[in-house]
């Protein structure tokens, strides 16, 4: 074997521009590749890691029917206090399940005394929320850190609106409701700071106390809007959120039809939308390096039997088998394969490291300033290298066939 | 018993619309260890013959057996195992694999057709090198290398798998005289040496009588009062 490798290879630097000229074709698909699935990768993981966890939670647990009405928070679809009860044991008998944060949702107006802006609200109970949002209190760009996220009588208030509004941290302002009767009612918090917008649903949302909240709209009863919920595993969700749902089936409205509703973030989200767009665009990225390597590699390889047809006839001639006239032409591309992938994968993870150290920046929707920070996951390079291998094998199948089939008398007459 | 026997031996093949008959109703025989030539002017059949014997061509008729094997049987890849095993090759052109040394382009057969242990194939290419004259030669790549010596390393190679049977399709047609007719003194040497058969074709007269044995082939047939010994 390791004679037929070094044949090969010899064979490879017998055409030394045409095989450097290939493998580098070889390298810069490897390499676009390999930084594209960093660079979105992880422009992907840290959205996804800002919208779980900085206010949506990886999952939501709903009343049957909320979601298709979240846009007016309708208080009249919260969870009534039994069944917020049978669902938050389910979801405490859930092993997947890492935490689980109550939310009460609802629109107010929000009031300096003297301008009012309506905003969307979070009740929220501080400890829970913290360690289902964990991202939550790094939002807050002004007013009192440290400690629980509120305390009650505190409302952290989306930086929009205190722009809007031109109040800060230590200010009072008022949260006018509309209660379910259609009663109003108003409170005056005192805001205990600022939080940053983040891209998504919820990104701009403000957050009382949900006793406050629930003192706000008069709720007689401890209901519940939305059960926030973190898995020990995101990548897992929608297993733990199809599996919650069947564990749950037995809890039912009087219509004898599920009474909660379970969506994973990226039913929530439009930016699952953006996540499977990257994925796709991904996948084409992996089919024109696909391409490039195969018509590269067979580009030479076709070239390579072709120059080499009497030589071909003369060792069939000799007695090669066939057999091994083919693996000599296979191991040829795959020796052009690997080499190319290596350099590549190497001079990806150089480049990866020097975008790292430099520390670009970016802007996505409302967030500025977001550093680049590709990374690159073993298994990744791992299928992308494996794939370029295999399809430089591929490439070199037709015409090593074609080598191994060869008539000797006709190739040795070959001029 | 013979080494080589060929019984009305027919090779027809077809150019566009018409059959050519290369080779008609051919008879011979050759014993082991014998030096032999196939003579004739161009497209006369005499590479048809040796391609026959060398598992290369099928005849189309007749019978053809080498070494006791019917080979006109053979598929492609019992042909390849044949040849491999039996039968060593000297061309015309050389040959010879650029990318290898001398010593490797001996080696070749021993590693990518039968698989000797390193140390046998050590010391049988150097049996070889030293047999050819070719010693000091031993790490040049053919481009480094004149025609005779190429055709040296050539021989050595077609001698080193131990063969029994070798075939030399015109194989001084690419040297000068001088040349050529060392190459004949070294294969008639080698045929001394290790009692291998040559059999080669040549249009050259003053070559065709270095050997032991003629056959003169015209137009696809062997000439009445050939196969004489001229030694």
């Amino acid at each position: 074997m390791s004679k037929v490798l070094n044949l090969a290879a010899r064979n490879l630097l017998r055409y030394r521009r045409r095989t450097a000229l290939t493998s580098l074709l070889i390298i810069i698909g490897v390499m676009a590749v390999l930084l594209f699935v960093a660079i979105t990768g992880s422009f992907k993981n840290l959205m996804v890691g800002q919208i779980t966890d900085s206010f949506v939670g990886h999952m939501q647990v709903h009343r049957r029917g909320y979601v298709a009405s979240i846009e007016s928070l309708p208080l009249n679809l919260n969870m009534p206090p039994a069944l917020a009860d049978r669902v938050r044991k389910a979801l405490s008998a859930t092993p997947a399940v890492e935490a689980v944060a109550p939310r009460v949702k609802f629109g107010a107006m929000f009031s300096n005394f003297t301008e009012t802006t309506s905003v969307r609200v979070n009740g929220i109970e501080p400890t829970e929320e913290a360690a289902v949002a964990p991202l939550l209190a790094a939002r807050q760009s002004s007013g009192k850190k440290g400690g629980p996220l509120l305390e009650r009588g505190e409302m952290l208030v989306p930086d929009l609106v205190a722009r809007g509004l031109q109040v800060k941290a230590g200010d009072t302002i008022v949260l006018v409701a509309t209660n379910r009767d259609g009663s109003v009612n108003g409170k005056t918090f005192l805001i205990r700071g600022t939080l940053e917008s983040a891209t998504g649903p919820g990104g701009r949302d403000g957050y009382v106390h949900i006793e406050d909240a629930r003192e706000l709209l008069r709720l007689q009863q401890p209901e519940i809007t939305e059960f926030a919920v973190r898995v020990r595993n995101v990548e897992n969700v929608e297993k733990v959120a199809d599996a919650f749902i069947t564990a749950t089936s037995n809890i039912q409205n009087k219509e004898g039809r599920p009474a909660i509703e379970v969506h994973p973030w990226q039913k929530l989200s439009p930016f699952a939308n953006i996540a499977s767009m990257i994925d796709v665009m991904t996948i084409s990225i992996k089919i024109m390096l696909v391409a490039i390597v195969l018509v590269a590699v067979m580009n030479v390889m076709v070239m390579a039997v072709y120059e080499r047809i009497r030589e071909i006839g003369a060792i069939s001639a000799i007695g090669t088998p066939p057999s091994r006239i083919l693996w000599l032409f296979l191991t040829e591309g795959l020796l052009m394969g690997i080499v190319g992938t290596l350099a590549g994968a190497i001079l990806s993870v150089v480049a990866i490291y020097g975008l790292r150290a430099a520390q670009l920046t970016y802007n996505f929707g409302q967030q500025q300033g977001l550093v680049l920070m590709p990374v690159l996951s073993p298994w990744d390079a791992l299928v992308v290298s494996l794939m370029v291998i295999a399809v430089s094998v591929l490439a070199s199948l037709q015409p090593a066939w074609t080598a191994s089939r060869m008539d000797p008398i006709t190739a040795l007459r070959h001029v | 018993m013979n080494l080589i026997c060929a019984e009305k031996l027919d090779k027809t093949y077809r150019a566009g619309d018409v059959d050519v008959h290369a080779v008609q109703s051919v008879d011979f025989v050759i014993e082991p260890a014998s030096f032999v030539a196939f003579v004739g002017p161009s497209g006369s059949g005499k590479s048809t013959v040796l391609n026959m014997i060398g598992c290369l061509d099928r005849p189309t008729s007749g019978t053809l057996t080498v070494m006791g094997t019917d080979v006109s049987t053979l598929d492609r890849n019992a042909s390849a195992r044949f040849r491999g095993q039996n039968i060593g090759f000297i061309f015309q052109d050389f040959n010879l694999i650029p990318v290898l040394t001398a010593y490797e382009n001996i080696e070749y057969p021993l590693i990518m057709v039968q698989e000797w242990p390193a140390a046998a194939r050590a010391k049988r290419i150097t049996e070889l090198l030293a047999a050819v004259g070719m010693s000091d030669q031993a790490h040049k790549r053919p481009d480094q290398l004149s025609g005779g010596q190429k055709q040296r390393v050539a021989v050595a190679r077609a001698l080193v798998a131990n063969t029994k049977l070798v075939l030399a399709d015109e194989p001084t047609a690419n040297l000068d005289h001088d040349s050529a007719y060392r190459i004949i003194g070294l294969m008639k040497k080698m045929r001394d040496e290790f009692g291998t058969t040559f059999v080669f074709s040549t249009h050259d007269p003053k070559i065709m009588r270095e050997a032991e044995l003629t056959y003169a082939l015209e137009d696809g047939r062997l000439q009445l009062g050939t196969g004489g010994n001229h030694v």
